[in-house]
């Protein structure tokens, strides 16, 4: 029978299926971070269970981290004791921790991916809803709860129902300065925050298959944001390229085998989705949310939309995002002055969106009234921007490159916006207080946020690309 | 264990309000304790407190007048980060059960691990709970988790509810996940024996 991607991976890791019951799903690889783990590991202590797998599971410490002068003690108290707490954790239960120090620590869905851990066909899961970045791979790897990270500790499987499949199809070509991140929040605008609710999306099409592997998981890091359970990109060359050679990648007779196994891994022609969509890249403009949900996007030229145009019982929630954002109906985004800029996150702080970023902003210089923050994803990525001298161009155009973690994203460690401040953000949620209390994000690409660091204004990227300053 | 949920019947705290996602329920900034009690103090956060940690009049919860154990929500509640510490905030803070039009996946299922039982209705009765609320708030839901039922108590009018066979035996028995999957141990170690595909 005719097969989803998602189902022959699914299939492949069922321990048991029965009648009424969800699935028994095996986990290859758990990712874990000090927020969501703590309760976990006190469960297993008052079961008396050791981590079935510790092999099988992976630490880092990113969401409480600094992101300047990492080498001293975190200043924050409750931060400090829940990165300890991971630590100690770590070391009493066997498991692999790539703590603040190590050469590999770094956004836990940034490290994954560089170290060779995912790979295709596999399934991940972690305690934090952006996991689906995995799925980038052609992988199944999706968010869980804490009492979740508890069950795939004891057992490593997860009890799980099947979700519907989503097929999502963009193609034709980009236009010049639209990229990855353009194309995801384009499509949540069309289907809104909780549009891919209920399914496992996977992202096809002409367009999709033209991405780097950076840019696939720029895509599949927000399919949570369209309320999806996960996204996935069948694997062809480009994954199989990026996969090789790195740390924990098979190697020799085991990676022909892998290989041989991953030309297997799509969607059978006459496979049967729920529900599928195709979008057209032409259509797609620079893209910038204006509200407080990731489905609250325009394009960068276009106005925010007006109260009345939304059904009457959707209109108090909507004045309530546009009184919240200082936003009125019909304002043109365009132009707008704005206060921050931050350039991270695990949608985009990888190589290849550093080295975006500095070609575009090399010989310039930021607006002053702008503060601006890039946070490398990973102790590696940081490393690599050092030794292409990427850092020399950022402090150059006046911002210098920060220290590995989750940043400003969230609004937990030291790096906040402001209250009643507006950021241009590379990262993947604009909700009330994300980034700091009453703080206002205008979700957006990287070459966007560039722009909006130069000008110190909401910017159409376009307007400043020609052939001689920039080069995909 | 999970705490278990058999019928409930209480008046209601509305909150009308679509999208609701799970920094508004319980901030980033607020999630570095290691225990999984004490969120109830800081559930809605920056809805309920100001910038001087003074409670604002104007939101439900410093309400004198809505009280109760159930917390009723515009749709696509718990949207968002996966935090289960939202499940417990909303627990910890004293209700057990969430009422909206939709839920997100991952706190629907944050919240049924912990005994806080997630009832989707219709859009058009979630307006009939909220009509009903505005115009008197002792109004009284039933909620009956055996029969799938929810009740306006004042009005009788009803609706039926969908809930996953295994996690409603789950909360009516105080059954828990891990347990089900070490009794089936001996699967899982054969399946890790098979060759990989």
């Amino acid at each position: 029978m005719a097969k989803t991607l998602f189902d022959k991976i699914w299939d492949a890791h069922v321990v048991s299926s029965k009648e009424g019951f969800p699935d028994i799903l095996y986990i290859d690889t758990h990712f874990i971070h000090e927020v969501t783990s703590p309760q976990a590991f006190d469960g297993l202590r008052q079961r008396g269970l050791p981590v079935f797998r510790p092999k099988q599971t992976v630490a880092t410490a990113d969401h409480n981290v600094p992101t300047w002068d990492q080498h001293l003690p975190i200043k924050e108290e409750l931060s400090r004791y829940q990165v300890d707490m991971l630590t100690k954790n770590c070391a009493e239960f066997g498991v692999e921790l790539y703590g603040l120090g190590h050469p590999y620590q770094g956004i836990v869905h940034v490290i994954g991916p560089e170290l060779g851990i995912t790979r295709p066909g596999s399934t991940y899961v972690c305690g934090d809803s952006h996991t689906s970045t995995h799925g980038a791979f052609g992988s199944i790897a999706f968010g869980i709860g804490t009492s979740q990270v508890e069950q795939v500790l004891a057992t490593q499987c997860l009890l799980q129902s099947r979700p519907k499949r989503m097929k999502i199809e963009v193609n034709g070509t980009l236009q010049k300065g639209v990229g990855a991140k353009d194309i995801i929040l384009y499509i949540i605008s069309k289907i809104s925050a909780a549009g891919g609710t209920g399914y496992f999306v996977e992202y096809a099409g002409d367009t999709i298959r033209s991405l780097s592997m950076e840019g696939r998981m720029t895509i599949c890091n927000m399919s949570i944001e369209m309320g999806a359970r996960g996204g996935l990109i069948a694997p062809d060359q480009t994954t199989i390229d990026y996969v090789k050679g790195r740390e924990f990648a098979p190697k020799g007779e085991e990676w022909d085998k892998a290989v041989a196994y991953w030309k297997t891994l799509y969607s059978d022609e006459d496979a049967e989705f729920d529900s599928v969509l195709t979008f057209k890249a032409e259509d797609i403009e620079p893209m910038i949310t204006y509200g407080t949900n990731p489905g609250m996007g325009i394009g960068v030229t276009q106005h925010v939309p007006a109260t009345e145009d939304f059904e009457p019982k959707e209109q108090g929630s909507y004045k309530k995002a546009l009184d919240y954002m200082g936003l009125h109906d019909d304002e043109q985004l365009l132009g707008k002055p704005i206060d921050y800029v931050f350039i991270g996150s695990c949608t985009n702080s990888r190589i290849e969106d550093l080295r975006q970023v500095a070609a575009f902003v090399k010989g310039k210089h930021k607006a002053d009234n702008v503060v601006v923050w890039v946070v490398p994803g990973s102790k590696q990525v940081e490393q690599q921007a050092i030794a292409e001298g990427l850092d020399k161009i950022f402090e150059s155009a006046g911002f210098p490159l920060r220290e590995p973690g989750c940043s400003a994203c969230l609004g937990m460690n030291e790096d906040k916006i402001p209250a009643g401040k507006y950021c241009v953000s590379t990262s993947n949620r604009n909700f009330e207080g994300r980034q700091g209390p009453n703080s206002r994000t205008f979700l957006a690409s990287p070459l966007t946020a560039a722009a909006a660091a130069i000008t110190g204004r909401v910017t159409d990227v376009r307007e400043m690309l020609s052939e001689l300053e920039f080069q995909e | 264990m999970t705490k278990i949920f058999k019928h409930i019947q209480t008046s209601v705290v509305p909150l009308p309000i679509e999208n609701i996602d799970t920094d508004q329920i319980i901030p980033a900034r607020f999630l570095k304790a290691t225990t999984r009690e004490g969120f109830g103090n800081n559930l809605f956060r920056d809805w309920r407190f100001d910038e001087n940690d003074q409670p604002k009049e104007d939101f439900v919860l410093n309400h004198p007048t809505y009280s109760g154990k159930v917390l009723v929500a515009g749709k696509n509640f718990g949207c968002g980060s996966s935090r289960e510490h939202a499940a417990w905030a909303i627990s910890d803070y004293g209700f057990d059960a969430v009422v909206s039009s939709f839920f997100a996946d991952i706190f629907k299922g944050n919240a049924l691990n912990n005994g806080l039982l997630p009832v989707q209705v219709s859009d058009d009765f979630l307006k009939k709970i909220f009509d009903a609320v505005f115009a008197d708030h002792t109004t009284v839901v039933d909620i009956d988790l055996e029969n799938q039922v929810i009740k306006i108590s004042s009005t009788g009018e009803q609706e039926s509810f969908e809930i996953n066979p295994y996690k409603k035996a789950c909360l009516i028995n105080g059954y828990d996940d891990i347990d089900y999957i070490l009794s089936n141990r001996a699967a899982v170690e054969e399946f890790e024996k098979a060759p990989n595909p």
